[in-house]
């Protein structure tokens, strides 16, 4: 056994094909509009935000540790100030990206307050939070309370030029949200991430920063989220904010990432994927849309809570977008009663313990 | 303004009542229930249902709610928390969320997006009131949900230090698997304490429906209120919630009085500046928030 020693991989033959195969799917998306009519075009922008909305809940959730039923604000706050700005004169593309600025500016110091929270006190704090914004948000004499306004600098361009450009911005803000995360969970900080998950404490012991790195993710978190409201303030023009600051935002986050599989990257974006398609086929049966919605994330919760992919991962081993390390154990003699062990031993051991 | 206060502190009965259940659940199970509101509105629905279908008066109604509602409480630990709480500490939170979105649009689905109150059937009670010394009228509703208020937090101080059943449900809180070690039954002390909170929760919403009106979706803000006030009234003993539940009731008078759509800012607001102090003075913070120490509660 001590003669081979065990080989450490960043990832597997498969996810090197994967890597080649996002990029691919990316210009073929980029490409697409030429091929799809108006109304997929609108369809597929609401599927990059979906994308965006499970990647950062996830995040926070499964590599943070931070359950949250208030992230509604953030995507609230992000089509508020993408309204505030576009009405003192800013551009309104431009406006939706410095909108999530001005979001991040006030989710660090939410974070120093409500990171001291555990578990169902956070989740319901930051709900706290998000009830007590949107109030405030209607206070707001440009809203006109619950009434709402419309971003109506956008009407100055031409209704499909409008579409493109939307469709191209959400892309890209997908695309480099998703690369920043990616990059963030290779990294040195991605291992303190999953250390955190896995044990805070532990973490801490051997010298985890285990706040800075939980509000790095916060406040990543607070961006990607107020990029995807200002992004479906574009798409949708009008702002009501009972609409943006409503608890479904999270819920669709939570069913996103309890599907597809909290704590794994490829598992949000599976389960946005998953929940594109079910509102695309049930979306118009209304509210038996929202008890399934409501269903399937209890039944995950309590029977799969890994997700589709968490569970995947395990049974086959799987990596495509693999953003931790993997110890592959040399063979051993197959008369040895270990290997048995070694291999659930080596499923284990791959599972992201950086 | 002495009025004023007055109605704030009979209000505050209310909140108590809604947020006993909500921190008898979390420091026993350590789980809060993000279905607490939702349950709440299912019990007022039940009690419309009675009343307006079968002509029961919501007061009788109760015999066949809260019963109803101690059951549920019992089969929601059995086959919900107690299977989610084994995944660890985040997973309870998201299985009460979808248990809150499946309770809130069923409700919808059964009783249309109308609101509702259970005032029509509960006769004068509604708007009868008592006149004080100083011109000052106070609902007799008002009052009979605070002093409901108080014997309930009282009885439930009483039940949990003088019976066995109580030392059993707090040694489960203090520490599961000794009590374990010494012959307590820790999930029939859990499925117990779930009944109880959910029979709170029971009042708690045949209440909401004779002092208010209510819809299918009210359970989020009516599980706001019962945290705010169990927050608000920290970690003292059951009587700390009342005073959080006053101090709530207090603080969205006085965001009224300031503005007219102040009464929910005022609330959140209070709680936000109590949330602040306590963690930064105590340092106590972290996991203790909601705790209640039974133990030692006078």
């Amino acid at each position: 056994m001590s003669a081979a020693s065990p080989v450490i991989e960043r990832g597997t033959a498969a996810s090197r094909i994967a890597g080649v195969g996002v990029l691919a799917i990316i210009v073929l998306l980029a490409v697409a509009p030429q091929f799809l009519s108006a109304g997929a075009v609108d369809r597929m922008t609401a599927l990059f935000i979906y994308v965006i909305l499970a990647a950062m809940w996830n995040a926070l959730a499964g590599f943070g540790g931070l359950v949250s039923v208030g992230q509604q604000v953030f995507f609230g706050l992000g089509a508020y100030f993408a309204i505030r700005l576009a009405n003192a004169g800013l551009n309104p593309f431009v406006s939706l990206f410095v909108s999530a600025v001005v979001v991040v500016a006030v989710s660090w110091p939410i974070s120093l307050f409500m990171l001291r929270l555990k578990n169902g006190e956070f989740a319901i704090g930051m709900w706290v939070i998000a009830a007590l914004t949107h109030l405030l948000v209607n206070l707001d004499r440009l809203i006109q309370g619950e009434t709402g306004t419309s971003l109506i600098s956008l009407n100055v361009y031409d209704a499909s030029a409008r579409r493109l450009t939307i469709y191209w911005l959400a892309l890209a803000s997908m695309t480099a949200l998703l690369a920043t995360l990616f990059g963030l969970l290779r990294g040195s900080t991605g291992a303190a991430i999953r250390a955190i998950r896995d044990n805070e404490d532990a973490a801490a012991s051997v010298g985890v920063r285990v706040t800075g790195t939980k509000r790095l993710l916060f406040v990543l978190a607070a961006f990607g989220i107020g990029v995807a409201g200002a992004l479906w303030l574009a798409t949708s023009i009008t702002f009501q904010p009972k609409t943006y600051f409503s608890v479904q935002w999270t819920a669709y986050m939570i069913f996103m990432v309890l599907v597809g599989g909290i704590g794994t990257f490829e598992g949000a974006i599976l389960g946005a994927l998953i929940f594109f398609l079910i509102e695309t086929w049930f979306g118009g049966t209304g509210v038996w849309y929202l008890i399934g919605l409501g269903a399937t994330a209890l039944v995950f919760s309590l029977f799969l809570p890994r997700g589709l992919w968490g569970t995947v991962e395990e049974r086959f081993g799987w990596r495509l977008l693999s953003v931790g390390y993997r110890v592959r154990l040399p063979a051993v003699g197959a008369a040895d009663p270990a290997t048995d062990t070694i291999a659930s031993a080596r499923t284990t051991t791959h599972r992201e313990k950086a | 303004m002495m009025n004023q206060i007055i109605q704030g502190i009979l209000l505050g009965g209310y909140y108590a009542l809604i947020a006993c259940g909500l921190s008898f659940m979390f420091s026993v199970m350590r789980i809060i229930n993000l279905a607490h509101g939702s349950l709440a509105v299912l019990s007022a629905f039940a009690l419309w249902l009675l009343a307006s279908r079968f002509h029961i008066s919501p007061f009788l109604g109760l015999a066949i709610v809260l019963p109803l509602m101690a059951v549920i409480g019992w089969a929601l630990q059995r086959f919900l928390l107690q299977r989610s709480a084994r995944g660890g500490a985040l997973l309870p939170i998201l299985t009460t969320f979808g248990l809150a979105i499946v309770i809130d649009n069923v409700l919808f689905e059964q009783f249309g997006a109308d609101t509702r109150s259970l005032a029509p059937y509960i006769g004068s009670l509604s708007y009868a009131s008592w006149e004080w010394p100083g011109s000052i009228y106070v609902g007799k509703l008002a009052v009979i949900i605070f002093v409901t208020a108080v014997v309930l937090l009282g009885g439930l101080q009483l039940f949990l230090t003088r019976t066995s059943l109580g030392r059993s449900i707090r040694a489960t809180s203090e520490d599961p698997d000794t009590a374990g070690l010494v012959g307590v039954d820790a999930r029939r002390a859990m499925a117990t304490a779930a009944a109880i909170a959910m029979v709170t929760v029971g009042l708690a919403g045949a209440f909401l429906g004779m002092r208010a009106t209510f819809d299918p979706y009210a359970g989020a803000t009516q599980l706001l209120f019962a945290f705010e006030a169990a927050v608000i009234g920290g970690a003292g003993s059951l009587w700390g919630t009342l005073i959080g539940g006053i101090m709530l009731a207090l603080a969205q008078t006085l965001g009224a009085t300031v503005h007219p759509q102040g009464f929910l800012i005022g609330g959140h607001v209070a709680f936000l500046i109590v949330l602040f102090i306590r963690l930064y003075t105590s340092g106590l913070g972290l996991g203790g928030l909601l705790r209640l120490s039974t133990g030692k509660a006078s």
